[in-house]
């Protein structure tokens, strides 16, 4: 069968199966391994990108389902050179070791601080929840959502004077 | 991967039953697809058609409220129960179990029909449905729609009344002009996971006397299940310890736990009583504020 669907901004058309998952889709169709593929069981998280701005385990969409829907993923954060602030802040604040949960935190954490600028702790451990990080013990991803917060209110601050 | 089959996508209700009558027992729908794709890539089921029925969220997708019931489409999803203050207002016990069910990503897509659908013992919104008393409308050829109760509902494990060329549409929940409190409280062996048991509760008072109260149990039978024997013991009575504790004797000699890697049939029949205690006092305490 065919689809079409938006991956960060570009309109991609492919002949796929319709047991096709969308994380294969995005990996192995369209080359875009930032988003990882680990437990296949909706648990770990790794896989998690946006569809039609909400993150989802893209494990457990059929591509077939985002036909004619925007996805965004990993490799749509930055802008150009710039990281997005969420990104700047896992690396300010050392929110990631070996990297394997990492697009997965960042895509569920950056559309956290879209609906919820100033998250508390609390707020931002429930967000991950269903996130599996074997290396960070959670504590430095938490420093770097709040980093990012922090930074994104000065900016504005900055911006609106 | 799930083993291969074809893909369709449903527009309409209407259109979504005439796939259904066309491909027959060949074909299933999806909606999340979070109970159901990982199934699939188990090989615990496999289907020659999938008939994606997430464009009906417009359709599907609503909380409704009215003097004498809440109405709740199908497609309504996990995060939109968590997040209508409507539905806070009337029955809490759902932002309740909504908070224990899975984790938010998962919630994004999860929605009231496939779970109830799914027809899981521990599903956790299948619980608080038989809690509330609720009747599912199902919708099949010709508009033709039926409207069940939720012990109709539940045939068996995995299995419901919706037949091959059906579709659950609806979830409604009787109001009563009552005071009214709900509550839901599960016991799981981590943040997300499937109850270990998990209870919900409803109380209706009038004057400081229980009108009616229901208690529904997960994980703890081969459906979940209400509990007519507690409502009985408890109408017409004021709310007390006693009465809690009554409750929860019953409800713990009324259920039908097995022994499993999630606990021993002894253990969770004391969490069936400890948790009916503390959903009834939670319900109360609700109803009176
Ligand atoms: C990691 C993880 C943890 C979870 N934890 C919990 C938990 O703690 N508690 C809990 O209760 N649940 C839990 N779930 C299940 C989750 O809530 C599912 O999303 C839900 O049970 C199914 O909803 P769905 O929309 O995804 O259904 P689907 O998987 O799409 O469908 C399930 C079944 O229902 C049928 N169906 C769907 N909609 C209809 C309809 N309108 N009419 C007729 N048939 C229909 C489908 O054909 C299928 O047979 C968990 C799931 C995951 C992946
Ligand atoms: S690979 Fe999707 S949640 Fe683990
Ligand atoms: S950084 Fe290694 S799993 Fe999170």
């Amino acid at each position: 069968m065919q689809v079409t669907m938006t991956v960060n901004g570009t309109e991609y058309t492919r002949e796929i199966e319709g047991r096709m998952l969308l994380v294969h889709f995005l990996r192995d169709v369209l080359g875009l391994t930032g988003t990882h593929w680990g437990c296949d069981t909706s648990n770990c998280g790794v896989c998690v990108v946006w569809l039609d701005g909400e993150p989802v385990k893209s494990c457990t969409v059929l591509a077939a389902m985002a036909g004619g829907h925007e996805v965004r993923t990993v490799e749509g954060l930055a802008n150009g050179a710039e990281l997005d602030p969420i990104q700047e802040g896992f690396r300010q604040c050392h929110g990631l070791q070996c990297g394997f949960c990492t697009p997965g935190m960042l895509m569920t954490c950056r559309a956290l601080l879209d609906k919820n600028p100033d998250p508390t702790e609390g707020e931002i451990r429930e967000a991950i929840s269903g996130q599996i990080c074997r290396c960070t013990g959670y504590s430095s991803i938490i420093r770097s959502v709040r980093w990012a917060a922090v930074h994104e209110a000065s900016k504005e601050e900055a911006t609106a004077q | 991967m799930p083993a291969p089959f074809e893909y369709e996508r449903a527009t309409s209700v209407d259109q979504a039953i005439g796939l259904l009558e066309r491909l027959g027992s060949s074909a299933r729908l999806v909606a999340g697809g979070h109970s159901l794709l990982p199934m699939m890539k188990l090989r615990l089921a496999n289907f020659e058609y999938l008939i994606d029925i997430n464009d009906l969220h417009g359709e599907l997708g609503y909380i409704r409220l009215s003097d004498d019931e809440v109405r709740i489409g199908a497609m309504t999803r996990h995060r939109e129960l968590l997040e209508s203050d409507v539905l806070a207002g009337v029955f809490p016990i759902f932002a309740d179990a909504e908070r224990v069910i899975a984790d938010p990503v998962v919630r994004n897509r999860g929605t009231l029909g496939g779970s109830l659908c799914q027809a899981d013992p521990s599903e956790d919104l299948s619980a608080v449905c038989t809690t509330l008393d609720a009747s599912c409308v199902i919708r099949g050829p010709g508009g033709a729609e039926r409207v069940v109760t939720m012990e109709e509902f539940h045939v068996g494990p995995y299995e419901t009344a919706v037949a091959d060329n059906e579709i659950l549409i609806e979830i409604r929940l009787p109001r009563k002009n009552f005071k009214v409190g709900s509550a839901y409280a599960k016991v799981e062996r981590r943040a997300g996971d499937w109850a270990v048991v998990s209870a919900g509760a409803a109380v209706w008072l009038d004057a400081g006397r229980i009108v009616d109260a229901r208690v529904g149990l997960a994980a703890v039978g081969p459906n979940t299940t209400g509990i007519p024997e507690i409502s009985a013991a408890l109408r017409g009575h004021e709310p007390s310890e006693e009465l809690y504790q009554l409750a929860g004797a019953i409800a713990a000699r009324s259920c039908d736990p097995v022994t499993d890697t999630r606990g021993s049939a002894d253990y969770k029949r004391h969490l069936a009583d400890e948790l009916t205690r503390r959903t009834l006092r939670t319900a109360v305490e609700r109803a009176r504020s």
